[in-house]
């Protein structure tokens, strides 16, 4: 195992021995904790497939995220009424099984991938950014202004969608789903990245007109990886609203966006488990620094900048200069 | 008429007022290697731009084997066989040399979406990869990242990546920019070589280099062809001393 | 007819906040290659600025100039500090730690001000409503943000062709070296330009908090639309910002106001008003993807 793959595993494996310590300590909040950066970091992963390996700074994926919670939310609010949600062209049924509504949360978030990826990706550069901020600014929007679903308030749903044979209510079993996804996850990205689309389209990142001059269109790869990064970071948000038992425009917000993209440079860009370290230490400041102050955002606004300006590769960058010193 | 690969006609192309192509007619025939050659300035990137399709031309045609190819773009192209090198080293740096030349073969080959296959592992990837970093004189330095190859390396990597395309014709953008005299030696070896894969359209300044390799030379003056013609003949033109041996020697 | 001619102007009014913010984000983009996400916490800190000035004083002029001058203060000092050692970084650093300022400039005001929002009293000579030609009755603050856009857009124009500084600026964007080659001070051209742009965004928050309310998380919904305008305009360009956010302006308010009565045309009111608002809300980022299919540069900007 070289280096970075024990690094990538050590974090995923302390990820996992918090859950379980706190399993066996009688602390279920912290177990939830945990599940809450096991879900974040599977966006975060998600994200970084764009971002890290395809050099496309999204700062809208929050869109993705808010569409796989609501996907979630609507098909269990319907599934509680018992009405379908929709009848047209053909009738879909409410939900409340977990593997039925993740595949649904992942197409339509990789519909909605496919329509804005495509339109953003006419554009490169600071415009990309702004661009990607501006559709998931409208789709928020459109949230806030759909009363069917609670509009600004948010929906909310009380039972949390069920996977046979768990009983996803206890903590632990959560977790457990929320980690395996996470590895699956961080598993494809790994093989995806390494894999003859991979090769080029990091190529597409580092030198486009190289790639243009060995026959390859940029667009077709960088809309392929924006659309499956989006199927991810939508499969995170039907988890993140099962987590909650609700959905709402927040999830949508510019904010989120944000914190996503936070995820995964506190990490390390282009690290395999480097939105996992992210995720991790950002739940643990919002807990630590949570209590020391209401205004703990500004502290972490300080370090995220101590963090761009003198250590550009995240944490994980740091540690693996540390280990390649000792 | 076979035997003409790239067939130019009129080309033209403004950029407001400055015309940088004015009227450029160029063939480049099988087996040869035609020098393009013209002070700075004179319009020979904007002219490359144009064959490759990264710039559209105003007027004119460019026929790839018997084919007009206008309404394609750069990708397009180069899967036709139409390999460029570019004036700056154009490579992936954090690549290795190896991974750069697999992603010319992939280019080539097509296949690129292939999602869980490492590519590495991938021998109808990695061993064209080799075979023509061999060619190019490359084969002990596969494994090291580009960035930390040596100026001359990375022009070979160039080459590498060119042969990998699997070229009916080359466009070779200044290869011997920044070399030492020993490189460029090498390297005039190396393209005199790579005639026989494909002709090649070589734009340079090492006038070494080009009385040395060229076939026909054409020299291009404020977007003008001034002259076409063998090593002699343009050594013998009066035009071209005036206007622009004249000025380097 | 009365109705539609209020809209246009609401529309204008709307376009030239917007174009006070677009116009500082998009120079520093166009002579620093910088994104500035924090542009929207400049905007907030104006508004900020002029409420409590007012509010202290009771005069709305000396809370305007507050506005002004905390803003380019608080822009120079970020130019200093932060900004310049992410001129040579790439997009995304630039994203983050200007993501990292708003963080900081948000929790910063909750501290100081609270959560709750502030309100801005209209100047008594400002306030109330004038009888426009046509029978309309418009609100004279609204007609005065109108005139402040004009007056901004004609300084920036003069100022960019006319002075010396607009001339550096223009090198500036053309040409880094050569700008320090000749002699230039480069890192003080920066901060005035980032000053400058910060002063814009401060004061379209002061025009603005006195309509809406002042508090926290004010900026970044503008600075989005501002993205937008940017977006559709094409970047760097003033010109650009100027018609793209009249364009916007224009879009949203005549797009709310008159989508929900044209949809209650075909089916019945309360779905017609549902969807003309959602739509209402949409109708400004489908005119920019509009402009992306058909002119990915924006209507002013180079071919990238």
């Amino acid at each position: 195992m070289g280096r970075d793959a024990a690094l990538n595993t050590a974090v995923f494996a302390a990820l996992v021995a918090v859950a379980f310590g706190a399993h066996v300590y009688g602390a279920p909040y912290v177990v939830t904790l945990a599940t809450k950066a096991a879900i974040l970091a599977l966006a975060g992963v998600g994200l970084n497939l764009a971002l890290g390996y395809g050099g496309m700074v999204s700062f809208g994926h929050a869109v993705f995220f808010g569409i796989g919670g609501y996907v979630t939310g609507i098909f269990a609010s319907h599934a509680a009424a018992g009405t379908p949600v929709t009848t047209f062209p053909f009738t879909i049924a409410g939900s409340a099984e977990m593997l039925g509504i993740w595949p649904m949360a992942m197409v339509v978030t990789a519909l909605a991938a496919v329509v804005i990826g495509a339109l953003s990706l006419r554009t490169t550069g600071v415009y990309f950014i702004m661009v990607t901020l501006a559709f998931a600014q409208m789709v928020y929007y459109f949230a806030i202004s759909w009363r069917a679903y609670g509009g600004e308030d948010g929906l909310s749903f009380y039972v949390r969608n069920s996977f046979p044979g768990l009983n996803t209510f206890a903590p632990l079993q959560f977790f457990a789903i929320s980690a395996v996804l996470l590895a699956m996850a961080m598993a494809f990205s790994a093989l995806v990245t390494r894999s003859r689309f991979g090769l080029a389209l990091q190529a597409a990142r580092a030198n486009r007109q190289r790639v243009m001059a060995s026959g390859i269109r940029p667009f077709a790869l960088q809309l392929t990886a924006f659309v499956l990064s989006a199927a991810i970071v939508g499969l995170a948000g039907a988890l993140y609203a099962d987590l909650n038992r609700f959905v709402s425009p927040a999830m949508l917000s510019w904010h989120m966006s944000g914190e996503i993209m936070v995820f995964v440079i506190l990490g390390g860009v282009g690290r395999l488990a480097g939105p996992v370290a992210g995720a991790g230490v950002f739940i643990l400041l919002e807990q630590l620094l949570g209590g020391v102050s209401e205004y703990w955002q500004a502290l972490l606004g300080l370090l995220l900048l101590a963090i761009v300006l003198y250590a550009p590769g995240g944490i994980l960058g740091l540690l693996a200069r540390g280990m390649r010193r000792v | 008429m076979s035997d003409v690969i790239l067939d130019i006609r009129g080309l033209e192309k403004s950029f407001g007022a400055l015309k940088a192509t004015d009227g450029v007619t160029l063939d480049l025939r099988r087996g040869e290697i035609h020098a393009l050659i013209g002070p700075n300035g004179a319009g020979k990137s904007t002219l490359i731009k144009q064959i490759t399709g990264e710039i559209r031309q105003d007027a004119g045609t460019v026929s790839f084997e018997g084919q007009a190819i206008d309404a394609l773009d750069p990708a397009a192209r180069a899967r036709l066989g139409l390999a460029r090198s570019f004036q700056v080293s154009s490579i992936v740096p954090e690549f290795t040399a190896l991974e750069n030349t697999m992603l010319a073969v992939l280019g080539a080959g097509g296949g690129v979406f292939r999602f869980l296959r490492p590519a590495l592992a991938d021998r109808g990837l990695t061993d064209p990869a080799r075979f023509h970093l061999e060619q190019a004189g490359l084969a002990l330095r596969e494994r090291v990242p580009a960035s930390a190859l040596s100026h001359g390396e990375r022009r070979r990597l160039e080459i590498a990546m060119a042969l990998a395309m699997r070229p009916r014709a080359f466009l070779l953008d200044e290869p011997m920019a920044g070399m030492g005299a020993e490189g460029a030696k090498d390297l005039t070896v190396i393209l005199s070589d790579l005639r026989g894969e494909a002709p090649i359209l070589l734009v340079e300044h090492d006038m070494d280099a080009v009385f040395a390799l060229a076939d026909r030379i054409s020299v291009l003056v404020y977007g003008r062809i001034i002259a076409t013609g063998s090593v002699e003949e343009i050594r013998a033109n009066p035009e071209v001393r005036r206007t622009y041996l004249g000025e380097d020697a | 007819m009365m109705l539609l001619s209020e809209q246009v102007l609401n529309g204008l009014q709307y376009g030239m906040t917007l174009f006070l913010m677009a116009a500082g984000l998009t120079l520093v983009f166009g002579v620093m290659g910088l994104i500035n996400l924090a542009h929207g916490s400049l905007y907030m800190l104006g508004a900020f600025a002029c409420a409590w000035v007012a509010g202290a004083t009771g005069s709305f002029a000396l809370g305007l100039i507050a506005s002004l001058s905390a803003a380019a203060a608080a822009g120079a000092l970020v130019e200093v500090v932060v900004i310049r050692r992410l001129y040579a970084r790439d997009h995304l650093e630039q994203v983050l730690a200007t993501f990292a300022l708003i963080l900081v400039f948000s929790e910063g005001a909750r501290w100081v001000f609270g959560s709750f929002p502030l309100y801005l009293t209209l100047p008594s000579a400002l306030s109330g409503a004038v009888m426009l030609p046509g029978g309309l009755q418009y609100p004279l603050f609204r007609l005065a943000i109108i005139g402040v856009g004009v007056a901004v857009a004609v300084g920036l124009w003069l100022l960019i062709s006319r002075t010396r500084l607009g001339i550096r600026i223009r090198a500036g964007e053309a040409d880094r070296e050569m700008v320090a080659a000749l002699g230039v001070d480069i890192a003080r051209l920066y901060t005035a330009v980032f000053a400058l742009g910060a002063a814009l965004a401060g004061l379209a928050g002061a025009l603005v908090g006195t309509i809406q309310s002042v508090q926290v998380g004010m900026g970044e919904p503008v600075l989005i639309l501002a993205f937008v305008v940017i977006v559709i305009g094409g970047i760097g360009s003033i010109k650009g910002a100027f018609v793209a956010a009249l364009l916007v302006g224009l879009t949203d308010a005549l797009g709310k106001a008159l989508l929900p009565s044209l949809f209650a045309r075909v089916m019945e009111v309360s779905a017609a008003n549902g969807i003309g608002t959602a739509l209402g809300s949409m109708l400004i980022y489908i005119l920019m993807a509009g402009v992306l299919i058909w002119r990915p540069q924006g209507l002013y900007g180079a071919r990238a």
